[in-house]
């Protein structure tokens, strides 16, 4: 018997206790108020304490930059000064010194120094590629991963930075996983029981509500604080639901507050095991690889969910990849040709308490999620606008350009004409074109 | 603790090519980050076509004259020093900076600003920019909007108010000359933010 006991090792007492005092609190305070969608108040007293802290610490690194340069109080879009005027305004500045006297019009050698440093300062930094990496900050949040610019660390900083990584990844990692593991699980194992039930209003109510909760742990699961605006606007059965997209958190942020319907590629593996669950109880519009090619098939499945009026609004995101929330890149026109009508969501994460961008080159899911469940908080907030349509006489694009520019305004985001696809794609001839068109109307005038 | 130390050791030669280019480290990483990015295929060194996978770039009429500058003498590779050392032209003028007149001009220099400019005309770098040159920018710029009389009569015009000396072609001191009253500084530099 001794050899037995030799090979096994058995649990001591006291260490089932404490799984079983960690499991009812995280059950009893987080799991449970989450379902009912009550709120403790937890996360928005560990917000402020947040937020004090990091006020404190960056006025002392703040204290130790003497030195150097004044960091912007406004945090630009950028790293290096561009000038904002237009190409008339540049080379009409550049020929202004020029001693001959030109009557609008005309060459001068100077002008080529309004490409050239147009040129080079798209070399240094582009619009584009500037918007797939993440958003710096003005002031340190005690994180190493924003740790760009701030070599002056004080000893109390330095103190205080360890208790956050202690914290962090002591404390708060291991009970943000289980909330997911959690969460996920209740997803699964929910709708595949609410799936044997037969149709009726029943089936849909409990759907629902297993949604909503799952997403609302996940939320948890992120200490993830979402503020929703204007909830007047809030999507409706048979339209289109559609927003900016930065990470697939989104998706948890806007489903906590409303069931959608998504819109994807089935996947393999957990991520396929959890879309298949979820369509059993609740019809989503998941798509195979061959069919996501074929456009009209794609539009013929959105027609026929948006035409009944029973099925929860459809989620999609326009963009098509994820950009890093500064900006709105350009929106794809397949979802504003359906003729549904199209509910605007502007979201706009806090990046002070984390960054949620998803930089898919750089980090794949896992570590990616991993970086989410170990950044202090997820801050953000969410806008509903005012439900657009197709007007008259217009076209897809010019809806998709509208609607972009109502979500870029409303979430305090650069509206960016290029499209995010570009950044594996050329460039159009017609670009340069336009350059060219606009400079040889000041050198030759309106003949 | 800053990630800065840290990747500054992983410049190489990262002194020298402060001291010779004159940015200072936080500028210098950044720069890096900026070469790393752009070297898409991770090999260590930068080809035209990762130039001209910048959209902004690649709209820009003298795009190619822009990239030409980079890897002179017609080689395809680019490093790091090579592409920090043409970018210092672009540094602001340092206006503390004490004139010995026995030390070198600064990379970024009016004069070497004035240079950098005038290569992108003066293609075949016999140290003129001769019709045919000019003609060739021109076209660049304005490609199909205007007609090939105009080009040539601008062109016309242009060399007959820079050239002093009559030889039909446009040297350095003669483009210096015509331009110097421009801000050079404030046209051709690049400030960085932080």
């Amino acid at each position: 018997t001794t050899q037995l006991s030799q090979g096994y090792r058995s649990f001591k007492p006291t260490e089932l206790h404490c799984l079983r005092v960690w499991l009812s609190v995280v059950l009893g305070l987080i799991v449970l108020p989450a379902m009912f969608g009550v709120s403790l108040g937890f996360t928005d007293l560990y917000v402020k304490a947040l937020v004090k802290t990091l006020e404190w610490a960056t006025l002392r690194i703040q204290r130790g930059q003497k030195e150097e340069d004044a960091v912007p109080a406004h945090l630009p879009n950028g790293i290096i000064e561009k000038d904002d005027g237009s190409m008339e305004e540049e080379i009409g500045e550049l020929r202004r010194s020029h001693p001959k006297s030109l009557a609008g019009g005309d060459f001068t050698l100077c002008d080529a120094f309004y490409f050239c440093k147009k040129g080079i300062e798209s070399i240094v930094e582009d619009q584009v590629t500037q918007r797939f990496t993440s958003e710096e900050l003005a002031s340190w949040n005690l994180l190493t991963r924003t740790n760009n610019n701030f070599h002056y660390i004080s000893v109390r900083v330095t103190i205080i930075w360890g208790l956050g990584v202690f914290i962090r990844y002591c404390i708060l990692l291991p009970l943000r996983v289980t909330l997911a593991v959690l969460g996920l699980s209740w997803l699964v194992i929910g709708t595949t029981l609410v799936g044997l039930l037969p149709h009726s209003n029943v089936k849909t109510w409990i759907s629902d509500l297993i949604h909503v909760t799952c997403y609302r742990i996940c939320a948890r699961a992120l200490s993830a604080r979402i503020r929703y605006h204007n909830k007047e606007n809030h999507p409706k059965k048979g339209g289109i639901c559609v927003a900016n997209h930065t990470s697939p958190i989104d998706i948890v942020i806007l489903a906590n507050d409303g069931c959608y319907a998504m819109v994807g590629q089935i996947h393999g593996g957990l991520m396929g095991v959890i879309q298949r669950s979820m369509v059993r109880s609740c019809p989503h519009v998941w798509f195979e690889r061959s069919e996501m090619k074929d456009r009209h098939a794609v539009a013929k499945r959105l027609k026929d969910h948006v035409a009944d009026k029973t099925k929860q609004p459809i989620l999609i995101f326009p963009e098509g990849t994820c950009i890093n929330n500064t900006s709105v890149m350009m929106f794809k026109k397949g979802s504003f040709d359906i003729g549904a009508t199209i509910y605007p969501v502007a979201i706009k994460y806090d990046p002070q308490f984390g960054d949620a961008f998803w930089n898919s080159g750089k980090y794949n899911m896992v570590s990616y999620l991993l970086r989410m469940m170990t950044s202090w908080a997820i801050v953000c907030n969410v806008w509903y606008l005012p439900p657009m349509s197709l007007q008259d006489g217009e076209d897809a694009v010019h809806f998709a350009n509208r609607v972009k520019s109502a979500i870029a305004r409303q979430g305090g985001l650069v509206d960016l004409f290029w499209d995010g696809g570009l950044k594996r794609e050329k460039v159009k001839e017609s670009y340069k074109e336009e350059q060219q068109k606009m400079y040889s109307s000041m050198i030759v005038g309106q003949d | 603790m800053g990630s800065t130390s840290s990747t500054l050791a992983k410049i190489p030669n990262a002194e020298d090519l402060m001291q010779e280019t004159g940015f200072t480290p936080a500028h210098l990483v950044r720069l890096y980050d900026r070469f790393k990015v752009l070297d898409k295929d991770k090999k260590g060194f930068l080809t035209p076509q990762d130039f001209v996978a910048i959209k902004e770039l690649a709209m820009n009429p003298i795009c190619d004259r822009i990239i030409g500058a980079f890897f002179t003498s017609g080689g395809e590779t680019l490093d790091f020093p090579s592409f920090v050392r043409i970018l210092a032209h672009f540094r602001p003028i340092d206006k503390n900076r004490p004139k010995e007149p026995t030390s070198p001009d600064p990379i970024n220099s009016r004069s070497n600003k004035l240079k950098f400019a005038f290569q992108l005309y003066d293609q075949d770098k016999d140290g003129k920019i001769s019709r045919h040159e000019l003609l060739q920018v021109l076209r660049a710029m304005l490609e199909k909007q205007v007609t090939e009389e105009q080009l040539e009569s601008i062109a016309d015009r242009t060399i007959q108010e820079a050239d002093l000396d009559r030889d039909d072609a446009i040297s350095f001191e003669e483009f210096r000359k015509s331009l110097e009253k421009v801000n050079i500084d404030h046209k051709m530099s690049i400030r960085f933010l932080r």
